[in-house]
């Protein structure tokens, strides 16, 4: 007599060889567990259930396996310009009198940039707030049991925070802009130098303006979507593409600040 | 019909490998080792060429003895070691062996600088025809500038005519060259990328605008040669040819000394 | 049985919506463009190919030296970008990747849709540059600054090399949206059981070239942004000082040409084994499947798939030996390049073991398979020459090179295209309503003989053209002003003539090939769930989203309810056992149906 009386239909369901547990099943796998038999489900019915259903947390990590391959190309693009902005620094020519020229004039970065990156720390330290906020377990088992949205609840106004944030960022970034081109650096005027910072903090400001988008939309999100799981979809990969923009202006920062 | 320098490729097997395969006459120094290793190359990849199609029709034509699917463990890897392993070291060898000769000729003809004792010769590259200039009796090179290009005015570098050195400068647009002598060739482009080559003396070198590239070699045999862009250029691509004349030592002194004073007066 | 429980009816599941985004559509919206890519450059190249041994015959019109290098762009670039980034990649991976690794779906499908109609957006803006006055950009498809970045260069390098641009930029994009679907598809919706070990060669293809994918466009993406700003903000990146452009002096700063090429070509190498990998997945599978046998050592062609993929990363300067590089530089590179002979090798090497001395069934998909083995061959043995310096020195640019790329890419890389549409066109062709069919194999087979044979006659002569010297881009080989010159290329006309004739049979060659496509689409054999026998996940019958209305198929998942609703992989693929005439699927979890 088995130590776990089963139901009829369970036993008829064939089981595999490979499981030793023994008969009696085992525990729900959780999402952090590494399959060694792929990206699906093992063991008990998961697999039974539709795709993209079957472990919990299975969409999200395919979300944020999406965006770190997005955040890969993003990452080669600025390896790409920044590059071309070492290379620029250390070209030099030969000009028609025999001397050793090398155009590249530094240029000194707006004090406000230091400010600009403050505030886009402090932005991450907000949208990390957020972020935590959706998955608060407590608040996420209350949604569950359709005791209203209180992860959107705490969430939000953090959200708000990353982009009044963010604006301000941007902001700070345009002003930075226009303090240059008032010391007679405009994108026109500038040599190659200057059209290397622009070209980085353009190109940064862009991804981060999609950023925002980003945020924009997962505030949206948080209205639309019934699902709490969709809704921490959306703040997750707003909340990581956010962080490393945030890194990723970090590095850009200290290249253009101390490597000129 | 192709030529050859006779002393040196004159050995009836060396000749018939060489007949196979359509390379132009060769007139430079370094040009038979590199014909040589190309030679190599080009049999070699024919062999293996032959040889895996062979392996690949062969076994398709064969009809297989015994069951060739399941096997076991020691057998598997006995097999391996014939069909893989055993043929990559044998290519490795190969390669590495090719590489090996192909970086000491690169080396001799690209490590280091020209003789110091080289001709100096300047060819710029322009849309869409090379010019070629010679120093002159100072052996300096004069200024140009972008600026004083005027080629309507017969002036296509842009040399500066109040620099003195510029006034002995002998700017033609056929490159004409001692036979015997090391050449420093100077290559500049004006505008955009351009090729220098020179098949016949197996000479080949972007010239890019904003830098000035070295390339040396030695012409041996007399002749007239023919250079060729093959970096494209534009519309005029196929046109930008010129003309490589290999002359003797005397004939060479005259033409300078010819063209010396025309570029004096 | 399980019902699925019905979801309800939104903007996000509407019939339009699904179709839209439906994995298997948007790889036929693939094919669909990458054919109408393949048609067009064909025809421009059998335009160019004409011209060179004819000039003054008139094609519409004249064609001038300038039409002759547009056309050289076009063709580059419609065949490198349009037919072979996107038909193997994301028509077919599109079409088959899901089914192969056991998932539903790709894992981004709005994601998938959105690379889809950007890149056919980028196509028509390519195309839309010929009609533009001045004529399609001339810089060819690696647009080499200064040429590409100073309009008056040369007609259609203004709006025809804006044009350019805008399309290869749109085009990268969608490659990258497309490639970072591939990568998640691959790692997070494989079925239970499928391992990586597991995963057909196929996949492992795919998995590479996107990876490589998004390593190498979003660099191509910087590149081209610079040559933008160079061409329209002012700045200098790769136009020098005191350049000199049909009499514009630039003024600016000093930038390096040199600094274009290395950007390119870090996108470029990756970019031709993007165009390869798949391929070469495919023709191991291909060859076990119609040999009835394993793929030989399975593993070391993952390994050197990866490898493959690695490598190419590293390689770039061979294409800049005679560029201006500093020569050591040059050395370096000559031997990471001859480094990535090995792992191909060895793919050769199991190649011809996995069909030696086995008497495979020779259908069309095998055919083009082996036609593929022994193209790669070809062409590839070429590259080790290439791949030295000191020989570069001589044959950079001359038509060797263009032996080599089309014999291995264009050729190869094609015959494993026509491979996958031979052996996938159930696949293709399967719908809700309609059944798969097969092509006709009468057809298919005086296609492939006929391709091969004008392949080779096209391609083989031009190694001896470009060892006589003949240089590539050349709108002409009469009216050369210089005598030595002239000589050298009048020397060459000739055997371009053969060329010439053997490129018009190849591309009539094609004509049963189309006559096969429209007619089987119709009237093809209906073919049965597996009618290559085959053991990868793609062809298990059952009950899917786009099921077969057969009677067989739905009968035996009547009986195996709960095997045929849910996908499990029981072991590797390919495992054929030729003596007993038997497979085993992935899917089934005892011996043999």
């Amino acid at each position: 007599m088995p130590a776990i009386v089963t139901p009829p239909d369970i036993e008829r369901r064939p089981r595999r060889n490979e499981e030793n547990d023994g008969g009696h099943g085992r525990r729900p796998p959780n999402g952090r567990d590494q399959k060694r038999t792929g990206g699906g489900g093992d063991n008990d019915n998961w697999n039974d259930r539709p795709e993209r259903q079957r472990r919990p947390g299975q969409r999200l990590s395919t979300y944020r396996l999406g965006l770190f391959f997005a955040l890969g190309a993003v990452f080669m693009f600025f390896i790409g310009i920044v590059s071309v902005f070492f290379v620029s620094q250390t070209t030099g020519r030969i000009d028609a009198y025999n001397r050793y020229i090398n155009a590249w004039l530094p240029t000194t970065i707006p004090p406000i940039l230091w400010l600009n990156t403050a505030v886009l720390l402090l932005s991450s330290v907000t949208v990390e707030m957020a972020r935590r906020h959706m998955f608060h377990e407590i608040d996420a088992m209350e949604e569950w049991f359709g005791l209203g949205k209180p992860t959107s609840r705490r969430a939000l106004p953090w959200l708000a925070a990353t982009l009044a944030l963010g604006s301000l960022f941007l902001a700070g970034q345009m002003l930075a802009w226009h303090q240059l081109a008032v010391e007679g650096i405009s994108f026109r005027l500038a040599g190659t130098s200057g059209h290397s910072f622009y070209i980085i903090t353009y190109a940064h400001a862009f991804h981060l303006f999609a950023g925002v988008g980003g945020l924009i939309a997962a505030v949206i999100g948080l209205f639309a979507f019934r699902r709490v799981e969709n809704r921490q979809i959306m703040v997750d990969c707003a909340a990581w593409y956010w962080h490393s923009m945030g890194a990723l202006w970090l590095g850009l920062f200290a290249i253009l600040a101390f490597c000129q | 019909m192709p030529r050859y320098p006779s002393d040196v490729l004159g050995s009836p097997p060396y000749a018939l490998l060489l007949a196979l395969w359509p390379l132009p006459g060769d007139a430079s120094a370094h040009g038979p080792a590199l014909d040589a290793h190309l030679l190599l190359n080009l049999w070699i990849a024919l062999g293996l060429l032959a040889l895996a199609h062979a392996l690949l029709l062969g076994g398709l034509l064969v009809r297989g003895r015994r069951a060739v699917g399941q096997d076991e463990e020691a057998h598997a890897a006995r097999r391996l070691w014939r069909a893989q392993y055993l043929p990559l070291a044998g290519l490795t060898l190969l390669f590495g062996f090719l590489t090996l000769r192909a970086e000491r000729l690169w080396a001799g003809a690209r490590y280091t600088g020209a003789d110091l004792t080289a001709m100096q010769v300047e060819v710029t590259g322009v849309q869409f025809a090379w010019y070629f200039r010679y120093p002159g009796d100072d052996g300096l090179f004069g200024r140009t500038d972008p600026g004083l290009v005027a080629a309507g005015e017969g002036n296509p570098l842009g040399l500066d005519a109040n620099d003195v050195h510029a006034a002995d400068d002998i700017v033609s647009s056929e490159l004409v060259l001692p036979a015997g002598r090391e050449v420093d060739l100077r290559l500049r482009a004006q505008d955009v990328i351009h090729g220098f080559s020179v098949p016949e003396m197996r000479l080949k070198q972007n010239a890019v605008p904003g830098q000035t590239i070295h390339i040396h070699f030695t012409p041996t045999a007399p002749g007239n040669y023919a250079i060729l862009c093959t970096q494209v250029c534009g519309l005029g691509h196929y046109r930008m040819s010129a003309g490589l004349r290999v002359v003797t030592p005397e004939e060479f002194a005259a033409w300078l000394a010819r063209h010396g004073k025309a570029a004096r007066r | 049985m399980n019902p699925q429980p019905q979801a309800p009816l939104t903007t996000a599941n509407s019939p339009l919506t699904t179709v839209l985004t439906d994995h298997r559509t948007i790889g036929r919206q693939y094919l669909a463009l990458s054919l109408i890519a393949v048609a067009i450059g064909t025809l421009l190249s059998l335009a160019m190919r004409i011209h060179l041994v004819w000039p003054d015959v008139a094609i519409f019109r004249q064609i001038l030296p300038e039409d002759y290098l547009a056309l050289v762009t076009l063709h580059g670039t419609l065949m490198v970008f349009f037919v072979l980034t996107t038909a193997p990649q994301a028509g077919f991976g599109n079409l088959i990747l899901p089914a192969q690794i056991g998932a539903r779906g790709m894992a981004f499908p709005v994601l998938n849709a959105a690379s889809f109609w950007i890149t056919a957006l980028a196509l028509l803006t390519l195309l839309s540059s010929i009609l533009v006055p001045a004529g399609a950009a001339i810089s060819g498809w690696t647009a080499y600054p200064p040429l590409s970045a100073v309009a008056g260069a040369g007609p259609g390098q203004a709006l025809g090399m804006d044009l350019w641009l805008a399309s290869i930029g749109l085009f990268a994009i969608g490659a990258m949206g497309s490639a970072i679907n591939t990568l998640s598809t691959v790692i997070r919706m494989r079925c239970e059981g499928m391992t990586w070990e597991r995963l057909p060669l196929t996949v492992w293809g795919w998995f590479t070239a996107a990876l490589l994918s998004i390593l190498a466009f979003s660099v191509l993406l910087a590149a081209l942004l610079l040559l933008f700003c160079d061409r329209h903000a002012g700045t200098s990146f790769f136009v020098p000082a005191g350049d000199l452009v049909s009499g514009a002096l630039h003024t600016g700063g000093n930038g390096s040409p040199l600094l274009w090429l290395h950007l390119f070509w870090f996108f470029g190498h990756p970019e031709v084994y993007i165009a390869i990998l798949p391929g070469m997945g495919l023709t191991s599978m291909l060859l076990a499947n119609f040999s009835r046998r394993r793929v030989f050592a399975y593993k070391l062609m993952i390994a050197t798939t990866l490898l493959i993929g690695f490598l190419g990363i590293l390689v770039w300067g061979h294409h800049m030996f005679v560029a201006g590089l500093n020569p050591f530089a040059g050395s370096a590179f000559s031997v990471s390049t001859m480094a990535i002979a090995l792992p191909a090798a060895a793919k050769v090497l199991s190649w011809i073991a996995t069909t030696w001395r086995s008497r495979p069934e020779y259908k069309t998909p095998m055919l083009f398979a082996l036609g593929f083995v022994s193209l790669f061959i070809t062409g590839g043995l070429t590259g080790p020459i290439l791949a030295q310096p000191i020989l570069d020195e001589y044959l950079h640019n001359t038509f060797f090179v263009v032996a080599h790329f089309h014999l291995i890419m264009a050729m190869a890389g094609v015959f494993s295209l026509f491979a996958a549409t031979y052996y996938w066109f159930p696949q293709i062709t399967q719908a809700c309503t309609r059944p798969g069919r097969l092509m006709s194999e009468r057809l298919g087979r005086m296609h492939f003989w006929g391709t091969l044979v004008g392949a080779y006659a096209t391609f083989l002569p031009m190694h001896l053209t470009g060892l006589a010297g003949e240089p590539r881009h050349y709108a002409q080989l009469t009216g050369i002003p210089n005598a030595a010159a002239a000589r050298l290329l009048a020397g060459t006309i000739a055997l371009n003539k053969h060329i010439t004739y053997a490129a018009i049979f190849l591309a009539m060659a094609q004509i049963p090939f189309l006559v096969n496509l429209a007619r089987s689409c119709f009237r093809g054999a209906i073919a049965g769930p597996n009618p290559w026998r085959s053991t990868t996940l793609e062809w298990r019958p059952g009950p899917d989203a786009d099921a077969i209305g057969d009677s067989a198929a739905s009968a035996q998942a009547g009986a195996a309810s709960d095997e045929a609703a849910v996908v499990v992989v029981h072991r590797a693929p390919c495992d054929y056992d030729e003596v007993e005439n038997s497979f085993r699927p992935q899917w089934c979890a005892d011996a043999n149906p």
